[in-house]
């Protein structure tokens, strides 16, 4: 359309549909709404707030962990839980935990971001290493077994990483910085692998509770785009880098799937959420009982936890041994895996940054 | 001579990557049908051919950004400003910042 004016007029010169009065910076995806900076600012931190509140995520007095990768979602918890810490008095000692795999060029350039957070922030740092805990550092494992199942190694050595790194720092519990599109993608790859005892627990917004170090995941219903809009308006240092070992393409594909139709229709994601956690599981299903390793203790529903397993297979060159995907609840796919310990494992992959686990 | 267009480019999370890990490019660009305006299509095709060094799967699905590929026109959303059809400026500020890396 052609403007008599020298300067066309720009759509950008809506208010704030909130205050009506500054200019509008972003379209907020939950709602559709236009609405400024500060306004926005003011939503996003008073959801997240609510969200705290109203499932009793931390009590006062306790001590949490952020799971910090120095990735967005992290970055943008750290920063935001220590904001409500102050503001509400929720009474909390902050920590950051970091896990450093070993990843030269990833995971090291990463962690400088922690350490800088760690300032940025005034929270004290804890980072555990696959090489002091296990022996082998991610690049020392794909030099064994190469790019296949390597995100299965990492995915299984960082679950157990966290919690011990949350020993450690004697926390009452760990928050992950998963957020509301990790939370419909993993709904969706559940359904997609007929994985049903993950299915009926991935949408718990506390989780483990029955375990050493309960988890929760104060980001479940905050959209990524809003994360990433926080971020960048606030400035807040974070890193944004590809894990250089090879990304799970399933996991790739059911992600952009959700995107797409984030694309057509945003609320879907709250939506595949929802009908996560209203599917009822019959009661019928058998689900696997938990139990302890008996090698290291840690929670397995088998003899030995799939670390063990795993790192049994590293440390005797047989690399493969716990990879077979068997799950022991339907019959056909019972597989024996190598060795005599007949190990049931589950397949267990990580989003494609590998910093996230169910 | 004088429609060429000066623009700042930026592009982050994970997105520079794709461009010779160059983060802030400042371009010039001759709209190629002279007296017409430039949209942001123009410039997305433009970039896809001038500064996406590989993978433009990454960066372009279609004829626009993919999908969980944010956009902001002088720090506005681009969602409020008519995304493909948002005219440029002289000295508009344009970023993309992938929201597809690291958690």
């Amino acid at each position: 359309m052609e403007e008599a004016a020298p300067k066309p007029k720009r759509a950008v010169s809506s208010l704030c549909c909130l205050c009506n009065n500054r200019k509008a910076a972003l379209k907020r995806p939950k709602t559709l709404q236009q609405i400024c900076r500060e306004c926005f600012y003011e939503v996003f931190e008073e959801e997240i707030h609510q969200v705290i509140v109203k499932n009793q995520l931390f009590r006062p007095g306790e001590r949490i962990a952020v799971g910090a990768s120095g990735g967005k979602d992290s970055t943008v918890l750290a920063y935001v839980l220590s904001e409500l810490n102050q503001r509400h008095n929720y009474g909390l000692d902050l920590f950051l935990l970091s896990v450093d795999e070993g990843i030269t060029g990833y995971r090291d350039d990463s962690l400088e971001t922690v350490k800088r957070n760690e300032i940025q922030y005034g929270l004290p740092l804890q980072i555990v290493s696959y090489k002091d805990l296990y022996g082998w550092t991610m690049d020392e494992i794909v030099k064994m077994i190469g790019l296949k199942n390597n995100c299965t190694f990492c995915g299984v050595f960082r679950r157990q990483a966290l919690d011990r790194g949350a020993a450690l720092l004697k926390v009452d519990k760990l928050a992950t910085g998963h957020n509301a599109d990790d939370m419909a993608e993993t709904v969706l790859l559940n359904i997609l692998r007929g994985d049903i005892a993950r299915l009926s627990r991935c949408t718990a917004i506390i989780t483990g509770e029955d375990g050493p170090i309960p988890r929760c995941k104060p980001f479940k219903y905050t959209y990524e785009k809003e994360i990433v809009m926080y971020a960048y308006f606030k400035k807040l240092d974070y890193f944004s880098t590809e894990c250089i070992y090879s990304p799970n393409a399933y996991r790739g594909f059911a992600r952009e799937f959700i995107k797409d139709l984030e694309r057509i229709r945003p609320r879907a994601i709250l939506d595949i959420i929802k009908s996560g956690e209203d599917f009822r599981i019959s009661t019928s299903t058998k689900m696997p009982e938990q139990g302890t390793c008996e090698r290291c203790g840690y929670i397995s529903s088998q003899k030995w936890c799939k670390a063990c397993v795993l790192l049994e297979g590293l440390n005797r060159g047989l690399p493969k041994l716990g990879i077979g995907r068997s799950r022991g609840l339907d019959s056909e796919g019972k597989r024996e895996t190598i060795g005599s310990n007949n190990v049931h494992t589950r397949s267990i992959e990580s989003k494609q940054c590998g910093s996230l686990d169910f | 001579m004088d429609m060429t267009l000066i623009l700042d480019f930026k592009c982050s999370g994970g997105l520079e990557l794709l461009c010779n890990s160059v983060k802030i490019h400042n371009v010039s660009i001759d709209p190629e049908n002279g007296v017409g305006k430039f949209i942001m299509k123009d410039l997305l095709s433009w970039v896809r051919s001038n500064l996406i060094k590989e993978r433009p799967e990454m960066f372009m699905k279609g004829d626009t950004v993919r999908p969980g590929v944010l956009v902001l026109v002088n720090d506005c959303d681009w969602e409020l400003s008519g995304q493909l059809d948002t005219t440029l400026e002289e000295k508009d500020v344009v970023v993309f910042i992938s929201t597809l890396h690291g958690g």
